[in-house]
């Protein structure tokens, strides 16, 4: 067992775990945080993104032990004290998701996926040498490392892309 | 997964230390690492984690070059201006590869040491002569759709997963490593190996090596790099070709040259027979089919793969036309 700090929605934890754990285990199974969901378990899918010190990252493949120290945000956290995130308004607005069970991975993507268009992080589809921009093309290439089985995908994208230009 | 217990050296003279026992694998991100001791193929009984060593910098160097740390993270290698600048085509291809979750956590030293997606490697329950060496290699009459075209053998025909390392096998970029014995410099050419007789030996690096950064010399003047792949999917998807390419052209002749294949070979593949016969040519498209057509002699598809042949002579006419096409509206403007 490892003692393991960090900080879950504004929550400090200090918790004494199994090296092998990862943060989706750590939430879910040890926190009692089963909002960030476990589709593969291998960073195939997207469902456990979660922000770690404010990127989007696949939970499933992080050891808790190695994210010693680190701020987590989960789905549960995006909105802080309000009711609701922007995006988990916009996502409702927009019917975009069908199951739900992608829905807390699309979230958490977005969120950092935003960032990182505002901070001018290049995407494949951005031209060579120029600053993005944002285009309902830039989400789809951003949002490309989370998969929806239900295929809600255009509303999604238009989810983000509303909550993006509205920023 | 098996157990094993983690450990985070406070300095790079430790990890060196401890990277000495077999039984240790260094971590980087864990984004393939993690993955493989999930399905059993890793079973370290040691994880140092190499993450918190401070090799997390780019530096410019003396001569144009850059220097760019192991811990890096290729979201941060990509959006680096002096990288995207200088070195547009190794921008590209990290941005080509995986997803944006998991730029954000693969380190570059990582990215170099992923294995291979060969299904049969991934399977335990396969014979697979890289996994487990003498076992053989169903992927030879299997499930070879993914796999080499170039360099294999018959006892393996894995490739090397990575874009990001293409881009720096045609950039010329050298790996900065520290053993027990001292640091040393590996150009990427001599870095990956062939699998020949003994496809468990993927590269050429020293026992128990620590890598520190990689070296890519500055780039040629006035030429232009660009990175091209295909997958099966639009994004998110592991190449099934790609080529990174560098042109000079002058006087509407090939002055400079430099071309790395992906998801061909088990390394990132130096197409140093086509780069030969394009030296001093017209910078013509069908020069630069003539070309490749005479790398691809040595290709060795196999039942399922042999698309790849035509997917990389396509691919490499259209990186050279581009780039030729670029070099002129330079010389226009
Ligand atoms: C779903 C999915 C899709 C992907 N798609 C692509 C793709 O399209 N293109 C692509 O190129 N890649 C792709 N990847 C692979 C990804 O790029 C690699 O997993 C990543 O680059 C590995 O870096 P890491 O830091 O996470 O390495 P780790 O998993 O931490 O380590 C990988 C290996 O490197 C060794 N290592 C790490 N750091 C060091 C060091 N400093 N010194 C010595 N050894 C070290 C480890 O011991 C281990 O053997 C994909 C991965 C996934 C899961
Ligand atoms: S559960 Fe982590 S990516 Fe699928
Ligand atoms: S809404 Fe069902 S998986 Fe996306």
């Amino acid at each position: 067992m490892t003692k393991v700090r960090l900080t879950v929605n504004g929550q400090p934890w200090t918790v004494d775990i199994d090296p092998r754990v990862t943060v989706l285990d750590l939430l879910r199974e040890h926190l009692g945080l089963t909002g960030a969901k476990k589709g593969c378990d291998r960073g195939q899918c997207g469902a456990c993104t979660v922000l770690r010190d404010g990127r989007r990252v696949n939970s499933c493949l992080v050891l808790a032990v190695s994210a010693d120290g680190s701020e987590i945000v989960s789905v549960e956290g995006l909105a802080g004290d309000s009711d609701l995130h922007p995006l988990q308004r916009s996502f409702l607005d927009h019917d975009a998701y069908q199951c739900g069970y992608c829905t807390p991975g699309q979230l958490c993507s977005a969120v950092g996926a935003l960032a990182e268009l505002e901070a001018g992080w290049p995407s494949a589809v951005t031209d060579k040498g120029s600053t993005p921009t944002l285009e309902p093309e830039e989400i789809r290439e951003r949002m490309s490392g989370n998969l929806c089985r239900c295929a809600a995908y255009v509303n999604i994208v238009a989810a983000v892309y509303e909550v993006g230009r509205s920023a | 997964m098996r157990k094993f217990e983690y450990l985070r050296p406070e300095d790079r003279a430790r990890a060196v230390d401890l990277a000495a026992n077999p039984d240790v694998k260094l971590l980087g991100g864990g984004t393939n690492l993690i993955d493989l001791m999930k399905i059993g193929v890793e079973t370290p009984e040691f994880l140092v984690d190499t993450t918190r060593l401070g090799l997390d910098e780019i530096e410019s160097r003396a001569d144009g070059g850059l220097r760019i740390g192991a811990s890096v993270r290729n979201t941060d290698v990509a959006s680096d201006d002096r990288v995207r600048e200088r070195f547009p085509v190794l921008s590209a291809a990290v941005l080509a590869g995986a997803s944006g979750q998991l730029r954000n956590m693969a380190t570059v030293g990582g990215n170099l040491l992923q294995r291979t997606r060969c299904a049969y490697f991934q399977d335990v329950t396969k014979a697979c002569n890289k996994r487990k060496p003498g076992s053989g290699c169903p992927a030879q009459t299997g499930a070879n759709r993914e796999l080499a075209i170039l360099g294999g053998s018959e006892h393996c025909i894995a490739t090397h997963p990575s874009d990001m390392a293409v881009a720096l096998r045609a950039l010329d970029a050298s790996v900065l490593i520290e053993t027990e014995k001292g640091a040393e410099t590996i150009p990427l050419a001599d870095f990956y190996r062939l699998p020949g007789e003994r496809p468990d030996i993927e590269t050429n690096l020293p026992y128990g090596s620590l890598i520190v950064a990689i070296d890519i010399p500055a780039p040629r003047n006035g030429a232009r790099s660009s990175y091209v792949k295909v997958r099966d999917r639009a994004s998110f998807g592991f190449a099934l070709a790609s080529v990174a390419g560098v042109l000079r052209v002058a006087d509407g002749r090939v002055a400079e040259v430099a071309l790395a294949l992906g998801g061909v070979a088990p390394l990132p593949w130096r197409a140093r027979v086509a780069e030969a016969q394009l030296m001093g040519a017209p910078a013509e498209p069908d020069r630069f089919r003539a070309a490749i057509d005479a790398e691809l002699e040595a290709a060795q598809p196999r039942p399922e793969n042999a698309f790849k042949v035509t997917l990389a002579r396509r691919i490499v006419v259209r990186v050279l036309n581009e780039l030729a096409g670029a070099t002129r509206e330079g010389e226009a403007s």
